[in-house]
């Protein structure tokens, strides 16, 4: 299980700045091995987010003032694009996409928990198999299954829905849910588990009374995950539905009227991302060990 | 205790299930109607300024006509057609009203995928059939000349320019110009320092982007797509000294990053002076007043005829976006209804009012051009734009007989996959990753083997 | 193959997979009872992916415009024979390659810098590491119309800005560098993603061998080059795979930038097969390329499943 490492000692190198060697005694060029990391952490850190944090500083911009060549860093700001966004009819496709990434994650967690159950506390034969398949399906380019999607979902009437779109959602985040959950029950002391078994309990009991408890930060953190990919899917939104879309789509409405864009994009592109980039904040670490099953020790 | 939480637990997923599953049910497709006997359309449009205006102004309409609902999908043209054309194909019913440009027309027409309206259109006499301009009434008609689209808006091709800087380079610049005085005008008034590009041209590839002004082009230095036997045309001399001319232009005089911008980006170039002429639509005329950066620039904006060639052949092309009603629509009563506002004079005067005269839909109707509010306000262009669309000549747009029709582009439903195969390569002209001869042998073959296999050779 | 996760995991050939709680050999009663919790999922994810699947094989079996007169008719091999032959999709294979590779090696090489920089303990470090990972969550569609205005344009945007103000001329990135361009910003999306699993991964580097190496003598290369990089391998292998996997399908960042221009200098085999099916409409022929892709994105990435593969048969139960 990934631990905090609390210990100063440089691990590896890769600092621009290296310790100079002889001349120094250690703690000062351990000093400044430490003072290089950290600059090179805030460095990269801040450069990563840097562009983010431009868009949001443009969304506040009018859009003569961001169109300047020169980045302005002083100026008057405005709401008016925030407030163009909420006058441009966003409330639907919010609440769809709502809709969407709430439920899909929800048939997702609801399948994905008794399927990595079964890949895991109490295995079926050759699980590897099973997870196989579950990965492979991820390796299919999308584009190619799309034409049969959209002509079943003509024939059916589901273009234009929510509905397709919440299937499609599942198709795409079940493997993902399926492979950080069952990392999760990996993770769980085996102890814990013959213990109850000896007892006397059933399966039924063992899953819901023990696993189920403690898997609690994992499925938090695998719904995490697969709403933050939901929200942010666009290329079936696109394809599969017009008005009665996702944020991703939008979007497109401010797709160049053939005037300056760029503020609006901005305020736009702030406004969607703000829930997912807190989901992401919140889901981070359990992320990883989600995406690790397990495996280091 | 422990013992009670999974029950709890599975409660709870299963009464969120039902609730969302509820919810689910209650957002399904926009199609169907609503309560007490309203009905939704959809309409797809493009997301051109006028078109956006049309929107804003729904709520007339609405009021006009209780008990219909109008939602829009706006998209970019070159992202309307394939969104529509999938739909309308495949008969998924999504729209009730598509917006479609004159090429598609005559294409949907003949596949039935849309409604023909004449009948619509005599029922409706304050609809005023009568008051559509002529040239641009036949290019949204069938091949028998019934209505099948409403014409939105009707345009050509000119040239808009700056005229404080065409006098401070010391030019002129013609009501006729021919393409080598505009090029000598493009050196003259290139002004690297300030950021001003001589002359902006669409680059941006897509059959209805960059591909529509370098027809234009390719026909007024005397080449053509095909020859009367269907022998593709791209290598020939004429058509070769064309493309070369457009992309030297561009590439020498022409705006940045070239092969990215289309008209989009050219009307935000202009209007922000970073231009100083700018070739395309005559329906960005307003556009660009309307949007200039301040009130300098928009004073000094004037118009000229689409440039000539060596062929001497009038130039401008011949466009209109028409609004039409799906064959798979559920109410097309309610379509034409919505139709009929878009494209009625009293939508005109109102966008006028409303959204500023540099707005309203032009082309369309003789009557916009009689209204006196109009005229002054769109009295640089108006008349040049009329001349431009009765010049052009959509049946014989080149100086050789052609087997096909169409002035900026090739009216056959191949053109789609053509045209954006070629406007591509061209692109990589303009960008530099290829030489222009190289993107026309290329252009050439694969042009020549869809022609082929459509089986048009002879 | 010679990964080892587990440091007492037995290389067994046959290993049946994990060993949960009971021992005894499975009835069929049990077996069916085990497989009863996944096939839910199972039968989903069958239905939502074979049955696709079979369309678009057999649709790539039929001429079918949606364009031209006529209804679809077999043509067979035609639309094969047809991709094989197509200079575009060749060149889509390899911007596929160029793409997916340049941007995979560049989140490596930049996620483990930027890993172990972070993996140092140094005031404010949650702070950094939370900024660090945003762009791997904020909505892609949002992102890249940004960058294309604010971002790529020469004359507005920032990195014209800041050529200018170096004296450079700035660069017409979307016209003249699109590749480059897709690959900046994807590798600024995806660079976190890499970033997370390398720290994981030096954070569970084994404290006593590089103590030992420590001891004798090894310096902070030494060290990273023995002890940390070969334990790291495994990480890299997975974060590689996963990259791999989610950029083959990069579509969005294509359409919005650049449109797959110019001269389909930026269209991958994903953007391609959509094109040729929503624009072009020949959806025989898409379905051919799709097909194809498929198998060319299994050979590509077959190696990385035996890898896969490997992990999942040697790990254990802690």
């Amino acid at each position: 299980m990934s631990t905090e490492l609390t210990q100063t000692s440089v691990l590896v190198t890769g600092s621009r700045r290296k310790a100079r060697r002889g001349g120094q005694p250690r703690s000062a060029r351990k000093r400044w091995a430490s003072v290089g990391m950290a600059t090179g952490a805030w460095v990269s850190s801040l450069v990563l987010f840097f562009p983010i944090a431009y868009m949001v500083l443009k969304s506040f911009q009018t859009e003569q003032v961001a169109a300047s060549a020169v980045p302005q860093l002083i100026f008057a700001p405005t709401f008016e694009h925030y407030i163009e966004a909420f006058d441009s009819g966003i409330w639907p496709f919010v609440i769809n996409s709502f809709l969407v990434t709430a439920i899909s994650t929800l048939v997702v967690i609801a399948l994905a928990l008794p399927a990595a159950w079964a890949l895991s506390v109490r295995a079926i034969q050759n699980p590897q198999d099973s997870l196989f398949f579950f990965i492979s399906t991820k390796m299919m380019p999308i584009a190619a299954g799309i034409i049969p999607v959209y002509v079943v979902a003509s024939q059916l009437g589901l273009l234009n829905t929510t509905a397709i779109l919440i299937i499609m959602h599942l198709g795409m985040n079940l493997p993902l849910g399926i492979w950080m959950l069952r990392s999760f029950m990996q993770e769980i002391p085996g102890e814990i588990l013959e213990a109850a078994a000896v007892d006397g309990a059933s399966s039924w009991r063992i899953g819901f009374s023990i696993v189920l408890p403690l898997m609690r930060p994992g499925i938090a953190s695998t719904a995490l995950l697969c709403a933050v990919f939901s929200w942010n899917e666009y290329f079936y939104a696109a394809n599969l539905t017009t008005t009665n879309s996702t944020l991703p789509l939008f979007l497109q409405k401010f797709l160049s009227f053939g005037e300056l864009y760029t503020a609006q994009v901005a305020a736009v592109a702030t406004l969607v991302s703000i829930p997912v980039i807190i989901a992401g904040w919140i889901a981070q670490k359990s992320l990883v060990r989600g995406l690790l099953f397990g495996a280091v020790k | 205790m422990a013992h009670s939480n999974w029950k709890k637990g599975l409660a709870a997923l299963g009464v969120a299930g039902l609730a969302a599953g509820a919810l689910a049910g209650c957002s399904t497709s926009s199609n169907e109607n609503g309560e007490g006997g309203d009905v939704t359309i959809t309409v797809a449009l493009a997301a051109n300024p006028q078109m956006q205006t049309a929107e804003s102004l729904i709520a007339d309409f609405e009021d006009k006509n209780p008990g219909i609902k109008v939602k829009f999908t706006v998209l970019p043209e070159n992202e309307l057609r394939p969104a529509v054309t999938k739909d309308v194909s495949t008969n998924a019913g999504q729209y009730d009203v598509a917006m479609i440009g004159s090429y598609e027309v005559p294409i949907w027409a003949e596949r039935g995928w849309i409604v023909p309206l004449d009948e619509y259109a005599s029922a409706d006499t304050a609809w005023d059939e009568a008051d559509l301009t002529e040239p641009i009434k036949n290019i949204v008609s069938d091949k028998d000349g019934k209505l099948v689209a409403a014409p939105f808006y009707g345009s050509s091709s000119f040239l808009m320019y700056r005229k404080d800087l065409a006098e401070a380079a010391g030019v002129t610049i013609p009501e006729k110009p021919t393409w080598d005085e505009i090029r000598a005008a493009a050196e003259a008034m290139d002004d690297d320092a300030n950021n001003v590009a001589g002359i902006c041209l669409r680059g941006l590839p897509g059959w209805g982007q960059n591909l529509a002004a370098i027809t234009t082009v390719i026909n007024t230095f005397g080449g053509q797509w095909f020859d009367e036997s269907w022998n593709t045309k791209l290598t020939s001399p004429e058509t070769k000294e064309a493309v070369q001319f457009y992309v030297d232009l561009l590439r020498d005089y022409g705006q940045p990053d070239a092969a990215a911008q289309g008209w989009e980006g050219c009307l935000q170039s202009f209007s922000q002076g970073q231009s100083a002429m700018w070739y395309d639509d005559t329906v960005f005329a307003g556009s660009a007043i309307d949007q200039a950066a301040t009130p300098e620039i928009a004073d000094n904006i004037a118009f000229a005829m689409a440039p000539t060639g060596p062929a001497d052949i009038a130039s401008g092309w011949l466009w209109s976006w028409g609004l039409s009603i799906t064959k798979s629509s559920k109410n097309p009563d309610a379509a034409w209804k919505f139709i009929s506002w878009a494209t009625s004079k009293d939508y005109i005067k109102l966008a006028g009012e409303e959204a500023g005269w540099d707005a309203i839909p032009p082309g369309s109707r003789k009557s916009t051009y009689d209204i006196p509010e109009y005229q002054d306000a769109a009295a640089r262009y108006a008349d040049l734009t009329l001349a431009s669309i009765e010049a052009a000549n959509p049946l014989q747009p080149t100086k050789n007989p052609v087997p096909y029709s169409g002035v900026q582009y090739v009216q056959i439903p191949e053109f789609v996959e053509i045209g954006d195969y070629v406007s591509q390569q061209i692109a990589g002209a303009i960008s530099g990753s290829q030489t222009v001869d190289q993107a026309l042998e290329d252009s050439q073959s694969y042009t020549s083997k869809v022609i082929a296999d459509a089986g048009y050779a002879q | 193959m010679s990964t080892t996760l587990a440091s007492q995991a037995d290389e067994t050939t046959e290993v049946v997979g994990i060993e949960p709680i009971a021992s005894p050999p499975m009835t069929r009663a049990e077996k069916w009872k085990r497989r009863g919790p996944l096939l839910p999922a199972l039968v989903f994810t069958l239905l939502l992916t074979q049955i696709p699947f079979l369309l678009t094989l057999i649709f790539s079996f039929q001429r079918w415009r949606l364009l031209g007169a006529g209804e679809a008719e077999f043509n067979w091999g035609q639309n094969y024979v047809n991709v094989v032959q197509d200079g575009v999709f060749w060149r889509s294979v390899l911007n596929t390659v160029v793409m997916t590779g340049g941007t995979t090696i560049a989140c490596l090489v930049l996620g483990l810098l930027i890993a172990i920089f972070l993996n140092h303990a140094f005031p404010g470090r949650g702070l950094a590491r939370t900024l660090a990972i945003t762009p791997f969550f904020v909505m892609p569609v949002a992102v890249t119309l940004f960058w294309k205005s604010a971002m790529f344009d020469p004359s507005f945007g920032l990195f014209g800005f800041i050529s200018k103000s170096l004296g450079l001329p700035a660069v017409s990135w979307l016209s003249e560098q699109p590749m480059a361009a897709l690959i900046i910003l994807l590798t600024w999306r995806f660079v976190p993603f890499a970033m997370l699993i390398l720290i994981a991964g030096l954070q569970s580097a084994p404290q006593d061998q590089l103590e030992a190496a420590q001891m004798d003598g090894a310096g902070l290369i030494g060290r990273f080059r023995h002890v940390t990089l070969p334990h790291l391998r495994p990480f890299i292998e997975l974060a590689a795979l996963l990259l791999a996997m989610n950029l083959i399908q990069t579509f969005g960042e294509i359409a919005l930038l650049t449109a797959g221009g110019p001269a389909y200098a930026t269209t991958n085999i994903t953007y391609y097969v959509y094109l040729t099916a929503f624009n072009s409409f020949d959806f025989g022929q898409a379905s051919a390329l799709g097909i194809v892709a498929l198998i060319l994105t299994i050979a590509l990435i077959l190696p990385m499943l035996r890898l896969l593969s490997g992990i999942f048969k040697t790990e254990g139960r802690r």
